[in-house]
């Protein structure tokens, strides 16, 4: 792998641009791997680019059904920050937001990350109550959070309506700035090519049709390429998981639901903030091309159709525009969906399952892009060692039978009402 | 959005209907509480046909059982839920 650098773009400028390889090899898969990763999106990714890069375990394959970037890396609203309530999800989610703010310079590739901030609306002093609860957690374990009074908010989004017939009024807000988004297809190209470069295989239009389980233990897996054995698999396939750990009969407390999300057609800079409300479900950003991103709610029934509902469409549009009313005249030019994980507690599962050497990472509901990095990491740790990272600890498939769920919303195994 | 022909109303927006669970995650009360606990915390997930309860809740208020595919939301069946 040459390294990509401006010295690398010049003497290319010299030579017609010629010289540039392709980002990772086109590798036929092998008899046999350490471990095999089933999945390749930014989780499983990043996951074999840490087994290589820390753990050194470089007989690693990736298998992707479809190609890199095709499944949730690329369907989601490319939000990054780590501001949740509950300590095992904030101290997870601020380790990936770590990696993620020395990620271009790790990888060798500029995944745009862009720390403009995430900030919550405030609609009422209930609200502000709970944004005040949020941020003091966060302070006291030492993740930035800043509360905003409503002339701070008007400051920073002068584009939204504080006007006092506003449908949604603005009370304040609490920001976390060094939160805010990176372009999603650029953290998959960039883990693939990483982790290619240390020797791991990326193989694509590879899907996994069965598991093969000799006495209690995982000995491989049956792909639509043929057999290939493996000392250890990593299922990595969130929004996948019930139908892939049913090949080992493992049922898990996931549902698959659908989330949609749509983008305008791009303009001048007029948000340069992450503007998001918990109290109407809301995400509005603009994208560095200039394209205001959007997303709302889930369909709240299982479904794996990668296709939302267009009431849930009107909905986000309607509070978006009701927010910044100077959306309205904007076109929606695509909407997209990914099918998510909804785990029974709205947290992830990074586990050991009850087949040796069958491990799971899912259950990442709809905040899995910004885990990425942690997630890999945290996966890598598990897949190399067996025991969990110190950070993932929390979130062992066991916990549901220990009653030690984390459940930020506090609604227990009901995932439509999150 | 999906059309549910509810057997009492007739064919509805989904919009009046909430989806509640899958059949398979009912607990009856006598249901020992291993086997509860397994009730309310798997599911079979399944890609494909799915037996659900869902409620009219703005319509005639019933429960009904509705056999839908996960991947092409095509509805089979929709028959009044007896426990």
């Amino acid at each position: 792998m040459s390294r990509y650098s401006a010295l690398a773009l010049l003497r290319g400028a010299l030579t017609g641009q010629k010289h540039w390889d392709r980002a990772w090899r086109d590798p036929e898969p092998k008899a046999s791997y350490d471990v095999i990763v089933i999945g390749g999106g930014g989780h499983g990714l990043s996951t074999a680019y840490y087994l290589a890069k820390v753990h050194g375990i470089r007989n690693v394959a990736v298998l992707e059904k479809g190609w890199i970037g095709g499944g949730n890396t690329g369907r989601n609203t490319t939000i990054v920050r780590s501001n949740y309530r509950q300590p095992a999800l904030h101290n997870f989610f601020d380790f990936a937001l770590g990696l993620w703010e020395g990620m271009s310079d790790e990888l060798n590739f500029n995944v745009m990350f862009s720390p403009r901030g995430a900030m919550f609306l405030g609609h009422s002093d209930s609200d502000m109550t709970s944004l005040a609860q949020r941020g003091d957690a966060l302070r006291c374990a030492g993740i930035d959070a800043e509360l905003l009074t409503r002339a701070q908010v008007q400051k920073l989004v002068p584009l939204l309506d504080m006007s006092p017939a506003a449908r949604f009024p603005i009370y304040g807000g609490m920001i976390q700035r060094r939160g805010g988004t990176a372009r999603h297809d650029a953290v998959a190209w960039g883990y693939a090519r990483a982790a290619d470069a240390l020797g791991v295989d990326v193989i694509q239009n590879c899907e996994v049709t069965g598991l093969t389980i000799a006495g209690g233990r995982v000995a491989g897996v049956e792909t639509t390429r043929g057999a290939i054995g493996a000392g250890r698999v990593g299922i990595c396939v969130a929004g996948n998981s019930g139908p892939v750990a049913a090949l080992a009969g493992i049922k898990l407390p996931i549902e698959a639901q659908t989330l949609q999300a749509f983008v305008t057609e791009p303009v001048k800079p007029m948000i340069d903030t992450v503007i998001m409300s918990q109290s109407l479900h809301c995400y509005i950003s603009q994208s560095d091309k200039g394209g205001i991103v959007l997303g709302g709610d889930p369909d709240q029934f299982p479904s794996y159709a990668q296709r939302g509902l267009p009431n849930r469409l009107e909905k986000a549009a309607a509070e978006a525009i009701a927010l910044v009313p100077a959306l309205s005249r904007l076109r929606m030019v695509r909407c997209w969906s990914g099918t998510t994980d909804m785990s029974f507690d709205g947290s992830p599962i990074i586990s050991t399952l009850p087949v040796d050497g069958l491990y799971l990472n899912g259950g990442w509901c709809y905040g899995g892009f910004k885990a990425t990095p942690g997630s890999g990491f945290a996966y890598a740790q598990l897949l190399a060692t067996g025991a969990p990272h110190p950070l993932a600890a929390p979130f062992g498939l066991d916990r549901f039978a220990r009653g030690a769920t984390v459940d930020e919303a506090g609604v227990g195994p009901m995932p439509q009402l999150r | 959005m999906l059309s549910i022909d509810c057997p009492h109303c007739g064919p509805r927006a989904q919009s009046e209907f909430a989806y509640d669970r899958t059949l398979d995650a009912i607990v009856p009360l006598a249901m020992p509480p291993a086997e509860a606990m397994r009730a309310l915390y798997t599911r079979a997930n399944p890609r494909g046909w799915s037996d659900e309860l869902w409620h009219h809740r703005f319509g005639c208020r019933a429960w009904l059982v509705v056999r839908r595919h996960t991947v092409t939301h095509a509805i089979e069946s929709v028959i009044g839920y007896a426990p």
